[in-house]
């Protein structure tokens, strides 16, 4: 129990002293998983509204898909997209296995289910409301769509924070197709699972009293915006 | 700026069903009066079924719909539709408005211009910067107008717009329409309520279960009703089939 407390004090210390080392781990992992979400909700914001508003033929399927990937494990999207960028796999050439764009793309594909099922829902609901007025003002699809999406930008924040909340915090995909290298690919939730096993305390400690800052910014951040949503919506 | 005329609104042999239902039955009529035209009848007559018609939001089953030949579809900006309950975007008074215009193909420049005058007319310049939700419900309903208004519509179709409104809201609303009516825009409006008909109207389309039982002016619908009909829903009795 000592161990644990001084384990304790020297990780706040690390983040008092704004370790290099430390700051250096917090800082790729925010550069990969907001480089994700962004990418994530490009794809995943008009590909839900589409799916909300558009009948097309395969529609059912790739809802069924979306709703089931929402909660695919990582360690399998690592492994899916390890081995497509593997030396051997279709996108082998493109030498990108153990980089940090690796980590993104394993994350997008992690996180634009997430953003797209939550876009699709806030999306449909606004539909019920918007559809018959926006059409008698003149409003065609495309634009409909638009309005749609600008209209619910609130509710669609929050889905756009429980993508950043899920790729902040998951090992098993970055981990696989990342490697963990040293000042490479190493991120907070890779680091701690390593210094944890090595017996090196203090530096996971530190991290993981960071990881849990961010997700409490990123929960009161949600909060915040269903907050304003409220208050403008009603 | 826009061709000479909408009118007439001319119907011929129009019927429409849902679900094997009737709904509109063999509507023949030529509507081409000025200023304000209610289509009167009680709860299930028909009468915002036919308005949707007329603003090409559905399509009759049989028979036509035209405005001076032109069949009609909503994106055409000389005719407005104004709901029962306004669906305001969640922005300002003025971006609701901007947004009417850059649906249609109206140059920019004219923007400020178009939004300050239905601002004005339909008295809502000192509150142009509030969010729309947060406005009352007859300022709601008057931001629904001024939104179609500023389009300078030849024609304004109004589903009951003062049906969820209290008696101030609704003398606020009235008298709003008489002015558009004034101002050479045609007023097409349904509603159930006789008083409502009796102020606004200029010529009356009595509908009872889908069908017209009765096209007249407004003064001699009151006073001389043809039908039996009619005279019943004009004293205020419960109507049975035709």
């Amino acid at each position: 129990m000592n161990n644990f407390s001084q384990a304790f004090q020297k990780a706040i210390q690390l983040i008092i002293q704004l370790d290099p080392n430390l700051l250096e781990i917090v800082g790729l992992s925010l550069q990969v998983s907001l480089t994700s979400v962004f990418i994530a909700s490009l794809i995943g914001l008009p590909l839900g509204a589409a799916l909300a508003l558009y009948k097309f033929y395969g529609r059912g399927i790739i809802v069924a898909i979306l709703n089931t990937f929402m909660g695919l494990p990582p360690v399998v999207v690592g492994l899916v997209v390890y081995l497509i960028l593997s030396r051997s796999g279709p996108l082998g050439m493109l030498g990108l296995l153990f980089t940090p764009t690796a980590m993104i793309i394993a994350q997008v594909f992690l996180i634009t289910p997430i953003i797209a099922a939550l876009t699709r829902q806030t999306i449909m609901d606004a539909n019920v409301e918007y559809h018959e007025q926006l059409r008698a003002l003149g409003a065609k699809s495309t634009r409909m769509m638009k309005t749609l999406l600008w209209e619910t930008k609130f509710s669609l924040m929050t889905g756009v924070f429980a993508g950043f909340g899920r790729a902040i915090a998951e090992v098993g995909a970055v981990l696989i197709v990342g490697g963990n290298i040293n000042h490479n690919t190493r991120v907070m939730t890779t680091a701690i699972a390593l210094e944890t096993s090595k017996g090196d305390i203090e530096l996971a400690l530190a991290l993981g009293i960071i990881l849990i800052i961010l997700s409490l910014l990123v929960t009161t951040s949600v909060m915040s915006a269903r907050h304003a949503a409220y208050k403008i919506y009603n | 700026m826009q061709s000479a005329t909408a009118l007439p609104l001319s119907i011929q042999h129009l019927s429409i069903a849902k679900k094997g239902n009737p709904l509109l039955k063999d509507i023949d009529i030529s509507i081409e009066s000025k200023g304000v035209t209610i289509i009167l009848g009680p709860n299930g007559a028909g009468k915002s079924l036919l308005l949707r018609i007329a603003h090409g939001l559905e399509l009759p089953n049989k028979g036509h719909l035209s405005w001076n030949t032109k069949s009609p579809k909503p994106q055409q900006s000389w005719r407005a539709f104004i709901f029962q309950k306004p669906v305001l975007l969640r922005r300002s008074v003025r971006a609701n408005l901007e947004y009417v215009l850059s649906l249609h193909d109206i140059d920019k420049v004219y923007y400020n211009q178009l939004i300050q005058e239905a601002l004005q007319h339909t008295g809502l310049t000192h509150l142009a910067n509030r969010n729309a939700r947060t406005l009352s419900g007859g300022e709601q309903q008057r931001l629904n107008i001024a939104r179609a208004w500023v389009l300078n519509p030849k024609v304004m179709l109004l589903d009951e717009p003062t049906a969820e409104l209290d008696p101030s809201g609704t003398a606020s609303i009235e008298a709003l329409i008489g002015t558009i009516a004034k101002e050479n825009t045609k007023i097409i409006m349904t509603t159930h309520d006789l008083g409502q008909a009796h102020r606004l109207a200029h010529d009356i389309l009595f509908l009872h279960q889908g069908q017209v039982i009765e096209y007249t002016l407004a003064k001699d619908f009151f006073t001389k009703p043809k039908t039996t009909l009619a005279e019943d829903f004009i004293e205020g009795k419960l109507l049975n089939g035709v």
